[in-house]
């Protein structure tokens, strides 16, 4: 179901993508199918350990091995200084960074890298791993934020000081950074309330669960040239990380990102392609592959935030909010940065507030080290918003859905953290989900119930490039640099199509690496179709305005009495295709541009879910779900549903089943598919989806960032459900079997 | 103990020998020894199916499979499943249906979706999805590929 306003002759329909035969006949090149000649394979020791020191490392017996070709540890990587880098969806200390990749003294979670080896074949670098000796002193850890920054609490990071507020601590912590957002008057806000709720909050940590693990090949050439294929959700973010880590120039680096098999944030920072380069030029400028195995991907990579969240809010008997306040905790993992601060953006930003406090900290846990998944952040704080938003109406008896429109944000509102929002669809998407065919089923049946949740993303610019060269033939090819995780190359297409008149068919987009292409920040942060596809917009005006130019000198007129509409250029009754006049181009006609985009629009989501709570075993079963979505303007559509439906399972798995478990010496124990247990086909029913057109008038098409929004409501719409189906507020995610069973056994404890 | 043995197999209707070592698995000599990079590797221990091939027509996870045990037997990977320049009707049905959005998981579910279809030409939703839960998809929510199975159900 689509709702839409303005009428185009490409965006907005359903082409087949441009690499979707690749991808059916498994010809497609993921980074797990690169082979060079020569190619050597290495693989990763890691520490058993949460948190130990390490005394040493004596690698003799593998290099002995046959077939062992090199040895790497932390003593590899050049020394690096603190350094704050901006990677995208991240931000990071270089420093960490490296000890990240190789432990340099302490390891700091189970699954750090400590050294890898590079071998004729996979299995002869696996004997060589179990011939490592690694002597550590093991040291007490801490795996919960909450005590982490307890005073007697084991220091991961001997040099971090807090950033409270802007100013630099002098004592060790575990508290990297303390944020706040403020406005009004609280204590006024809750005096003035009729009904004040407050609840906290709990999220396990969660992976991104993409399907392909992590991977990289590498060669170091004798001339210092590195050479790279990897799946990356950024090929020139590689390039620049690696010339951090590495301490070599940018220009020596190529990165050529190969299909890549899901990212969701995670495949942005780099793990094995330094070790693949390091062990390229250790074991004689010989090629390295790298893949990780499932337990390595969960354990080393990735996995977002575990958070303490509590959550006060008042509202009048009109169903007003008069006051806001949230304290977010957020683990951060090994090394600072988790998404606190994009969390304390979202917690309440679907509201008008005159009083509010959002309190955010960013805390070290000897854990993976957070990495980003999609809304970093945001599923966390919605979820313990919107499950206290959920409670006022109720105490209210007010619609849920009613109760966020008489309190929804508009054009002219400031957001929590600061700035006044443009144009945004919320309301539109609140009213499109109350007269849906969902929500006004009636839902009966025993231990059923139905929840609705809202949820806000920001949404990312970056910066992206493109190029595009008109072919005899009246064909264009178009080379851009975003790497293709769900469809993009259509909607890039279809939106450098629109620009020039031109079918869709016309159009053979290619991806290429660092070499090929201008600067393109990562595909993240729901911008590709937005800022690569403005990329391309501007590519198409410029190809316009120059094959505009040449038909005026073929007609030898001057260039402001041509006319051009729909790929026709026209003087004077005279008529000239796009193809006609491609076939007379004497010099070539090729495009590029580069744009750094800054009005992405914001989105929101209103998602609505019915449930049937087992009460015997505590299975939740999801009977219906539809998520509504202000997408701006859908390029391609069914692209655009795939997001939402996509966002909603893994938003789904994250509410019901995905937390990482820890024994009691801190190692991870369930880092596998089985145990890691993510949706199937068979716990999830078809997704409908609403597509709310408001367009976003700061892009040619109004697109808006549509990948991350649908994360970030289904958490606290399938406890809101819960709450209706069973009668109990579930303030831990997941709200796995075991939760839902003791949540109805104090339930009914209480009531006795 | 690095000795290798020789086994002879078709692989796509093809007859082969291949060498692998007693040790590596199907998906490793699919991949590695016989360039067949169409199965992928997600879990290597029988979670994800991004590996699924029809052994002797019988839909296995190639990764919980050995090299050797293919001797004498037939292979049906995802390379083999277009035929005379025609894709698929699963194949067709997954592009129309945006069925895919990084593809990774693709092969194993075409696999798994012909092997349902092979067993059962006409599956109600409910039976599509609980022949396909031994498949991980992380990108879609599941919802077109079930579509697209349906679908070629009914083309097929």
């Amino acid at each position: 179901m689509t709702t839409t306003t303005t009428s185009y002759k490409v965006i907005g329909s359903r082409p087949l993508r441009p690499d979707g035969v690749d991808k059916v006949t498994g010809r497609a090149i993921y980074g797990a199918d690169v082979r060079l000649p020569g190619m050597l394979y290495g693989k990763v020791l890691r520490s058993p350990h949460a948190h130990a020191r390490i005394v040493s490392i004596d690698a003799s017996a593998a290099l002995t091995l046959r077939g062992v070709r090199a040895v790497i540890t932390a003593q590899d990587l050049p020394a690096i200084g603190d350094k704050i880098a901006d990677l995208g969806e991240s931000v990071v200390n270089l420093r960490y960074a490296s000890n990240n990749i190789l432990a340099h003294d302490k390891v700091l979670y189970h699954g750090h890298a400590v050294a890898a080896v590079a071998a004729d074949n996979v299995h002869i670098a696996e004997e060589a791993l179990a011939l490592i000796k690694v002597e550590y002193e093991v040291l007490p850890h801490v795996l919960d934020g909450k005590q982490a920054m307890s005073a007697n609490a084991p220091i991961l990071l001997d040099d971090l000081r807090t950033n409270e507020l802007g100013k630099l601590g002098n004592a060790p912590t575990n508290v990297a950074e303390h944020i706040r957002h403020q406005r009004g008057d609280l204590d006024k806000g809750f005096a003035e309330a009729d009904v004040i709720v407050e609840r906290t909050f709990h999220t396990a940590t969660v992976h991104q669960g993409y399907i392909e693990p992590q991977n990289a090949t590498a060669l170091w050439n004798e001339d210092d040239q590195v050479f790279v294929w990897c799946s990356t959700q950024g090929a020139f973010s590689v390039q620049e990380q690696l010339a951090e880590l590495l301490q070599i120039p940018i220009s020596r680096i190529t990165v050529t990102p190969t299909e890549i098999g899901g990212g969701f944030g995670g495949k942005i920072n780099v793990y094995l392609d330094p070790l693949a380069a390091l062990l390229s030029r250790k074991a004689g400028h010989r090629p390295v592959k790298m893949t990780m195995t499932r337990a390595e991907v969960l354990t080393s990579t990735g996995p977002t935030s575990g958070s303490h969240i509590r959550v006060k809010m008042g509202a009048r008997r009109d169903g007003t909010i008069t006051a806001a306040q949230a304290e977010l905790i957020y683990e951060a993992g090994a090394y600072p940065g988790s998404p606190v601060g994009a969390g304390c953006g979202v917690i309440f930003a679907n509201y008008r507030l005159e009083n509010l406090q959002i309190d955010g900290y960013d805390v070290v846990v000897n854990r993976p080290k957070a990495s980003a998944y999609r809304a970093p952040g945001g599923t966390n704080a919605a979820f313990a918003s919107e499950t206290v938003v959920d409670e006022l109406a109720e105490k209210l008896g007010i619609d849920p859905i009613e109760f966020r429109l008489r309190n929804a944000v508009r054009e002219g509102d400031r957001r929590p953290d600061g700035p006044e929002y443009k144009r945004i669809g919320l309301i539109e998407t609140l009213e499109a989900a109350r007269s849906h065919p969902h929500y006004t089923a009636p839902l009966t049946g025993k231990h059923r119930g139905r929840g609705v949740a809202a949820g806000y993303w920001g949404n990312w610019g970056g910066k992206s490039s493109a190029t595009a060269t008109v072919n005899s033939d009246g064909t264009v090819n178009l080379i851009e640099g975003s790497t293709d995780i769900g469809g993009s190359r259509a909607s890039i297409a279809m939106q450098l199509a629109e620009t020039l008149g031109l079918p869709y068919e016309d159009i053979r987009p290619q991806v290429v690496g660092t070499a090929s292409v201008g600067y393109n920040d990562v595909t993240g942060g729901s911008r590709t179709t937005f800022g690569t596809g403005w990329a391309v917009y501007e590519v198409g005006k410029k190809i316009l305005a120059e094959m505009r130019q040449r038909a005026a000198e073929y007609w030898d007129v001057p260039v402001e009495s041509v006319q051009v509409a729909d790929g026709v250029f026209a003087h004077n009754g005279d008529q000239m295709s796009f193809r006609e006049l491609a076939g007379k181009l004497d010099t070539p006609v090729t495009a590029s541009a580069s744009v750094h985009p800054q009005n992405y629009g914001p989105g929101f989501g209103v998602h609505i879910v019915d449930v049937e709570v087992d009460v015997e075993t505590g299975k939740v079963e999801i009977l219906r779900y539809t998520a509504a979505q202000d997408v701006g303007k859908a390029i391609h559509p069914s692209y655009v549903e795939g997001q939402l439906q996509g966002g909603a399972a893994q938003g789904i798995g994250w509410a019901l089943n995905e937390e990482y478990v820890y024994d009691d010496k801190g190692r991870l124990v369930n880092a596998s598919l089985l145990d890691y247990r993510m949706p199937t086909a068979l716990d999830l029913p078809m997704i409908d989806t609403v597509l709310v057109e408001a367009p976003n008038p700061g892009h040619p098409y109004g697109v808006r960032g549509v990948g991350e929004v649908p994360i970030v409501p289904p958490a606290a719409a399938v406890a809101n459900a819960i709450y209706r189906a069973a009668g109990v507020r579930m303030t831990e995610l997941p709200m796995s079997p075991a939760r839902i069973v003791a949540a109805l056994a104090t339930q009914s404890t209480n009531a006795a | 103990m690095k000795s290798k043995v020789i086994v002879a197999t078709t692989i796509n209707g093809e007859e082969l020998e291949f060498l692998c070592e007693p040790r590596q698995s199907l998906l490793e000599v699919l991949r590695d020894v016989l360039g067949l990079t169409g199965a992928k590797e997600g879990c290597n221990n029988g979670n994800c199916g991004a590996c699924n091939v029809l052994l002797d027509g019988v839909l296995v996870n190639s990764c919980l499979v050995l090299g050797v045990e293919a001797e004498g037997r037939t292979v049906e990977t995802v390379e083999g499943m277009a035929s005379g320049g025609q894709l698929h009707p699963l194949q067709q049905k997954f592009l129309e249906h945006a069925a895919l959005q990084c593809g990774i998981c693709t092969p194993g579910f075409l696999l798994a979706a012909k092997s349902l279809l092979d067993h059962n030409p006409d599956p109600t939703e409910a039976e599509v999805r609980h022949w396909l839960a031994g498949n991980l998809c992380r990108c879609t929510g599941y919802d077109k590929i079930v579509r697209a199975v349906l679908d070629a159900a009914d083309t097929v």
